[in-house]
């Protein structure tokens, strides 16, 4: 490379990070940056009335586990903090799990149509997709709520004779979540199906291989990156919801992200909050690590 | 009608499942747009067709404000992540790859990343020392939150759609003794618009969807649209929501269609 050439590559990489600048400095100071002060605040010791005191301590992380009994002067598994981590994990999971049952046939139902009317389909899965969150929460409440659309329908119809009381428990959460999240599995699953070579199938039942096995056999192997893409695009802001808990779970069955909210503003314990969302940040992202790794196993191994 | 021989790409039970997957997505929304025109006070049983839950809305001095506020959340987040996406954009595409960009992708797109409620937090605690340093309470604060979310949503259609110009017109105008301000102003500009304009409408909506940042950044009497909702919601539960939900939600879809027809592929 000529010495000139050289400096004009320095020079276009110079640019690069003056354009980019801006953006980042932005990012720094009011959404990177401020992860920091959590993990900081993490390490210090609570004060009573909210707020923190700047001495350090490790409580905090503790007491996601541990809690003191006075009594007994002795740490005790803190068992209402796990039972709340149990339930975001398996309601995390079970969402999961439901729109990816919900979401695999429509994704293939869209990805088979005729191409022409493939774009409008995908458009009616999008306007859910980034239409208000609360919005849909709302909607979705009305239908499941005691004096609900579902409710008035099932009892005109002689179907129960009390209304079903299902807000305010987990399936409502579940329900909530999978309702809202279904967009998030659809949309990917679409992208890996529409590259599926229908040939394939053909070749599968050439050898009398029966629909299930077909299925199981080819298809479902064949589009497993976008299978583990849906999955952790539905997993990772299922695990930090806090709309629709908050809103179908009511206070009961909080999830994790609602207990932060606890720690912080009712002012319970901010080096516990703290703590919590380093946690939360800490699965997430192993979860996203794992997304990473695998897709380019994938694309390397010549699939993607 | 055509015989329904056998297609290969049919799976037993599939269409019926993401026919039934529509319709549940979609009637909850429809049923929330119905009740909001609803005469009665229930948002169960129709009781004819009325417009005075927006008329409630729009008398209520507090929705009036909070539309106010949202609005200018949204305009100003939208235009200023705009132009930091389109200057990050042009700093990221069609050149060598250089040492960094790897970190300046991570840290564009880090906001899809965390979990809303981590980052929530972390702003509480930031912005409460920076209230407490200078003593100023005002909406920058929310202003600054929405920009720094909204950058990543700016940033991928203006950096899809150059990725997809190729040079050779900004070549041609350098070679015709354009200089590099007349080249952007005149060329790589207006060929950008279609992008610049999809990023503005969606880092708009992304913002004037937000409840859960600006739960936690706001200061007293600073709601916006959404957080009203949610702390209605604690109260009873009137179609007034509805009406509310139902405007956003007309922003919402109107937003989108433009964005798809400003984004759609012309063969």
């Amino acid at each position: 490379m000529s010495p000139a050439e050289e400096q004009a590559l320095r020079a276009s990489a110079r640019n690069g990070w003056l354009l980019s600048l801006p953006a980042l400095v932005v990012l720094a100071l009011a959404a990177s940056g401020p992860l920091l002060i959590v993990v900081y605040y993490s390490f210090l010791t609570a004060n009573d009335t909210g707020g923190v005191i700047r001495q350090f301590s490790i409580e905090g992380w503790r007491s996601i586990f541990l809690s003191y009994d006075i009594f007994e002067d002795r740490y005790t598994l803190a068992d209402a903090h796990l039972k709340i981590f149990w339930r975001s994990v398996w309601l995390s999971l079970t969402t999961t799990a439901l729109t990816f049952v919900i979401g695999f046939p429509t994704a293939w139902f869209i990805a088979t149509r005729p191409p022409s009317q493939r774009a409008l389909w995908l458009f009616l899965i999008t306007i859910p997709f980034w239409t208000n969150l609360l919005i849909r929460t709302f909607a979705i409440n009305e239908v499941i709520r005691n004096e609900g659309i579902l409710n008035t329908t099932l009892l005109w119809l002689g179907v129960i004779s009390e209304p079903l009381r299902i807000v305010y428990t987990e399936t409502a959460v579940l329900i909530g979540m999978t309702y809202v999240y279904l967009p998030l599995m659809v949309l990917p699953l679409y992208a890996t199906i529409e590259r599926f070579d229908m040939r394939l199938l053909e070749a599968a039942y050439d050898l009398y291989a029966s629909r299930w096995t077909t299925l199981r056999r080819v298809i479902l192997p064949i589009v497993k990156p976008g299978i583990i893409a849906g999955s952790i695009l539905v997993f990772v802001p299922s695990l930090g919801a806090y709309v629709t808990p908050r809103i179908l779970g009511g206070g009961k069955k909080m999830m994790i992200g609602n207990f932060i909210e606890l720690q912080f503003l009712q002012g319970r314990n901010w080096p516990l909050g703290a703590a919590l969302s380093v946690l939360l940040l800490i699965i997430v992202m192993a979860a996203l690590l794992v997304y990473v790794r695998v897709a380019n196993r994938d694309r390397s191994a010549g699939h993607g | 009608m055509a015989e329904r021989g056998f297609q290969i790409s049919r799976l037993p039970g599939f269409a019926t499942m993401a026919v039934a997957a529509f319709v549940l997505l979609y009637l909850p929304i429809v049923t929330l747009v119905i009740f909001s025109f609803n005469a009665s006070n229930s948002v169960a049983v129709w009781g004819g067709f009325s417009l005075h839950w927006y008329g409630d809305a729009w008398a209520n001095q507090a929705v009036k404000d909070a539309t106010v506020r949202s609005l200018v959340i949204g305009v100003s987040a939208s235009v200023l992540s705009t132009t930091l996406a389109t200057l990050a954009a042009l700093g990221t595409t069609r050149r060598r790859a250089y040492r960094g960009q790897t970190l300046i992708y991570v840290m564009i797109n880090q906001p899809l990343m965390v979990p809303e409620v981590v980052t929530a937090v972390a702003l509480m605690i930031f912005f409460g020392i920076i209230k407490v340093a200078t003593g100023y309470q005002g909406l920058g604060y929310l202003i600054a939150a929405h920009t720094a979310f909204c950058i990543p949503f700016a940033y991928l259609p203006i950096r899809a759609r150059l990725e997809s110009m190729d040079l050779s017109l900004e070549t041609a105008a350098a070679d015709l003794y354009a200089t590099p301000w007349q080249t952007f102003r005149r060329v790589t500009l207006p060929l950008l618009a279609p992008g610049i304009m999809a990023g503005a409408m969606l880092s708009f909506v992304i913002s004037l969807d937000d409840v859960v940042i600006t739960e936690f950044v706001k200061s007293g009497g600073q709601d916006t649209l959404p957080t009203y909702m949610l702390g209605q919601l604690r109260r009873a539960f009137t179609p007034e929501v509805n009406a509310i939900s139902t405007m956003l939600l007309g922003v919402t879809v109107v937003l989108l269609t433009a964005f798809f027809l400003l984004t759609r592929k012309r063969d």
